[in-house]
């Protein structure tokens, strides 16, 4: 019997393989307890630099300004293209009417800042909690101020979502104003989740060779400039957290083309080409327009798999980004997967990673972090990806650690990035061989 | 509502975190919602502790709600006593747990456990940090103090003293701490307890025994130091050791307490600041300008230190915590400027503008404020980056921390010859005073830029009052503007704002050459 199975939770809480009886149908370990993870409002960390024309304003306490500050401050401390409404006493209190006060923030933010094109209002913990409803605000301001600003809601709450969940709920809130294409308009494709620009253009211009003409992004760079969308619309997400902005893409009649995440070589190949054959390019294009990319993507992760190779890794929860990173350190680099843990499982955007898994692979959704971290400490991984809350005291346990949010901050998707990808993985064991202090 | 992009202070649960990672043996069972956890890398990445704070979240869900919340805090509670074994515990709620009225207290209570659970409430929606962290001090002291120690008499034994304040993430309370216990061995009287910083909730108990305490941070101690002066009959010394001459008085006051001599401690040979201010070198720094801005106690230090230990004149004066501004008020009235009481960084982003300071001592906030005013800064106060500790030992406080002080202060500064040769020599192309001071890591020949002023951030939320100064240079004929500018970028502003003043009172509509320098005349010290 291994170690872990004698920790508490990690054999009793075993579900049975629930649903169909695919190759993907594997036990995961569910978890309920103390879950170290961010909440949603930490999207607006990327999303504000993303979609340059937004706004976002989380009415929320003083926790969430000092949360954003904290997760960003030590980042960017730039002019941001984010603040917080703190609701005081008197607010919870009924002394002054929310929804009044919230139209004196807004009009004094919009009148300080005339380049907001669209101002998402961002509910948070407490504004759910009291049950204030953004979604009457926002129409009620947006009423007041379109066509100069669109005025949009959605949640980043702790309560509702985890971390990149953030950008889920954001992204939900703008399909309902994207505009409606003609009936009888081109089949789209529409990449769905925020890229680093640069990634973004590399993605275009590999489209544009294949010779998909139509292709749209989501979020857009500019917020006023939302991709049409309707029944020819075939959608691709480049992130695998975006469950909520699928089922809004589906509602108006988009289908989503089924295909791995575009990390590493193999993901980047089979993302690519799943686009090209929705939009029947023959094979021998998709063959001669991946090639060359593919082809720099291994040569450049095969200076880094010497590192990694047969080394073992454990994922705690964070960004849902852990299944598919997983599966690329696996197949691309010979990483032996320890645990694969993600705040949230979802197995049909999961299915085709989830298929190349090795069958003792320990997955895990949700958190119980104290029994996580006894695992980790019985299972000895070579490398452990965390929170930056657990990170330095598992080095200075004696773990080796990669930090999650900065998978979340670098461009790693597609090929020219694969080793970039790898890289961060090979850093910390590189450093933690190369220092004798 | 308050609509704010970056705070002073987090809000009071943080605080109490600070207060319970400080500590040894306790923990804090914290109602929150999942997200609220963010709060331990606070600890682990800014001031990079290699343990995790000893601090337990509920982490509640939506889902959760309906349901039974209130379990969930229990069975928390359970397990963090059970796998932690502390103890005593802290329960309390963050701001979103406050509004489901739980009542994190009242259930532990109800759970009988065999270690003291103590209570703390938090108002989220009307304290902040530095609040929370005086109420958790306060209600541990006051639940842990045994009442019945009695103090020996004071014949044939050291004097004993509790240093209070201390905590996790205080701006240099490691080093400082350093220093004071320097200072206790020198004049030869023992420290009964240290807290919170190092302190178990047994040796808490022990508080008692000490002959009087010494209140390093009032802010966070200061509530608990009165409780104890009433309940031990401990009086307290709260003069507060950051700079020379409070270091001496600090020194002094606890001698006097103590029925020691101060002497050995007064003549501390390692004391280099006095005489480094007297150094003629250091003539430069007469009368130079600066604004202030911090917590409190760090920001009044400041001024006093900035006015009598350096010669510098105070600009500019405030603190962002309410409850502590009338010894700012005070300070301010001693240097002749109004005190500005604020959270709000634009607030004081404006005052600093308007202001023309030749020297920022402040915060993070100030100093990215200074950064794009163009004007040098150094930091005296929390809230803190991670900058904000040092590998190296850097205390602000005793005759160690003045050093530091006076090097931290000094060194943004343009030194003192090469401020001639700057006024002396403008249109030299090589060494102009875009470039900034040769020994600042910045010194590489710039393109010739606009005045530093112009460039505040106009894409921020509000336009700091300084984007539109430069608008008013239509007051200025060529001739003075130009003239204007062969005055170095470190008292440009000064002479700017002095002319526009005197123009303003004497009544002239256009400022020549001749009003520039019968201003500098008026002005002349």
């Amino acid at each position: 019997m291994s170690e872990t199975a004698l920790l508490d939770g990690c054999s009793a809480d075993y579900a049975p393989p629930a649903g169909s009886p695919s190759r993907d149908a594997r036990p995961v370990l569910r978890e309920r307890g103390q879950r170290e993870v961010f909440c949603g409002l930490t999207g607006i960390i990327w999303l504000h630099r993303k979609m340059q024309d937004a706004f976002f304003l989380v009415v929320g306490s003083r926790t969430c300004a000092h949360l954003l500050q904290s997760a960003a401050g030590v980042m960017i401390f730039a002019e941001p293209r984010f603040a917080t409404a703190i609701m005081e006493e008197r607010d919870l209190a009924g002394m002054a009417d929310a929804q009044e006060e919230l139209d004196r923030v807004v009009t004094r933010l919009l009148e300080r800042r005339p380049d907001i094109k669209t101002l998402f209002l961002v509910g948070s913990c407490p504004s759910e909690v009291i049950k204030l409803d953004l979604a009457k605000a926002a129409q009620r301001l947006g009423a007041q101020y379109m066509p100069r600003v669109r005025i949009l809601n959605y949640t980043g709450s702790g309560i509702e979502t985890t971390f990149t969940q953030g950008e889920d709920t954001c992204l939900a809130a703008l399909v309902p104003v994207m505009p409606q294409a003609e009936p009888n308009a081109d089949k789209q494709l529409l990449i769905v989740g925020s890229l680093p620009d640069i990634v973004e253009d590399q993605f275009l211009r590999l489209f544009a060779e294949l010779g998909i003409q139509n292709v749209g992004v989501l979020p857009a760079r500019n917020s006023r400039d939302l991709p049409s969308l309707g029944a020819n619309t075939r959608y691709i997400l480049a992130q695998p957290f975006l469950a909520e902005t699928a089922m809004a893409l589906e509602d108006r009649g988009a289908k989503r083309i089924d295909a791995m995440f575009p990390f590493g070589a193999e993901g980047t190949s089979d993302w690519l080409a799943a686009a090209a054959r929705e939009f029947g390019v023959d094979e021998a294009t998709i063959e001669r327009v991946l090639a060359p990319g593919r082809e720099r993507a291994n040569k450049a992760l095969g200076k880094l798999r010497g590192e990694l190779a047969g080394k073992r890794i454990s994922f705690l929860p964070d960004s849902q980004l852990e299944v598919p990173l997983a599966r690329f350190l696996q197949n691309e680099l010979g990483m032996e997967l320890v645990e694969v843990g993600t705040p949230y499982l979802h197995r049909a955007h999961m299915a085709r990673e989830l298929a190349h898994f090795a069958d003792d692979v320990r997955l895990s959704e949700g958190q119980h972090v104290e029994r996580q971290l006894d695992r980790v400490r019985a299972d000895k991984p070579d490398i452990t990806v965390c929170g930056l809350g657990l990170a330095n005291p598992l080095e200075g346990e004696g773990f080796t650690t990669k930090w999650a949010i900065e998978l979340v901050f670098s461009p790693i998707h597609g090929f020219d990035q694969a080793a970039d990808l790898a890289e961060l993985f090979a850093r910390p064991l590189r450093r933690r061989d190369r220092l004798e202090v | 509502m308050q609509l704010a992009v970056w705070t002073y202070e987090g809000p009071p649960h943080v605080g109490a975190m600070r207060v319970a990672t400080a500590m040894k043996g306790l923990h804090y069972v914290l109602h929150a919602p999942q997200g609220d956890t963010y709060a331990d890398l606070l600890f682990t990445m800014i001031e990079r502790r290699g343990q995790r704070p000893p601090v337990t979240y509920t982490t509640f869900e939506a889902r959760d709600l309906g349901k039974d919340t209130a379990q969930i805090f229990q069975d928390a509670a359970r397990e963090a006593v059970t796998r932690f074994n502390p103890q005593a515990i802290i329960v309390g709620a963050s701001c979103t747990a406050e509004l489901i009225q739980d009542d994190p207290g009242g259930l532990a209570e109800a759970m009988g456990l065999s270690i003291p659970a103590i209570p703390l409430e938090l108002p989220s929606y009307q304290r902040k940090e530095h609040w929370g962290a005086a109420e958790t001090f306060y209600q541990i002291v006051r639940h842990l103090a045994d009442k019945s120690v009695v103090r020996e008499p004071r014949e044939g034994r050291k004097a004993r003293a509790n240093i209070l304040g201390p905590t996790a993430l205080g701006f240099r309370h490691r080093d400082d701490l350093v220093e004071i216990r320097r200072i206790l061995d020198t004049l030869g009287v023992e420290v009964n307890l240290v807290a919170p910083l190092g302190a178990s909730p047994a040796e808490i108990a022990r508080i008692g025994a000490a002959d009087f305490n010494i209140v390093l941070y009032p802010e966070i101690a200061d509530e608990a130091s009165r409780w104890l002066e009433k309940n031990f009959a401990q009086p307290a010394v709260r003069t507060v050791p950051i700079g020379v001459g409070a270091t001496r008085a600090f020194i002094a006051e606890v001698a006097e307490l103590a029925g020691a001599d101060p002497t050995p401690a007064l003549g501390d040979t390692s004391s280099r600041m006095p005489w480094w201010s007297r150094s003629v070198d250091s003539t430069y720094l007469t009368g130079k300008r600066v604004f202030i801005f911090g917590d409190a106690t760090h920001a009044a230090a400041a001024a006093r230190i900035a006015r009598e230990e350096l010669g510098f004149e105070v600009c500019g004066l405030g603190c962002y915590n309410r409850e502590f501004a009338r010894v700012i008020r005070a300070e301010a009235a001693a240097c002749g400027v109004e005190p500005l009481i604020t959270d709000d960084h634009l607030v004081v982003e404006d005052a600093i503008a308007a202001a023309c300071p030749e020297l920022v001592l402040g915060t993070q906030m100030e100093r990215h404020i200074a950064k794009r005013l163009g004007l040098p800064c150094a930091v005296i106060s929390a809230p803190v980056h991670v900058q904000d500790f040092p590998a190296r030992h850097s205390p602000q406080m005793g005759f160690e921390g003045a050093n530091v002080i006076f090097d931290t202060w000094v060194h943004p500064l343009v030194m003192g010859l090469e401020e001639h040769l700057l006024t002396m020599f403008r249109e030299d192309f090589e060494f102009a005073d875009e470039h900034g001071a040769s020994h600042l890591a910045a010194h590489s020949p710039k393109a010739v830029r606009a005045p530093a002023l112009s460039e505040a951030p106009v894409a921020d939320i509000p336009a700091p009052a300084a984007a539109t100064a430069p608008a008013e240079g239509s007051l200025w004929t060529p001739e003075a503007e130009r003239e204007l500018k062969k005055i170095p970028f470190f008292v440009r502003g000064k002479a700017r704002r002095n002319t526009e003043v005197y123009a303003a009172a004497e009544g002239i509509a256009r400022i020549e050459l001749e009003t520039l320098y019968d201003a500098k005349a008026h002005y002349a010290r």
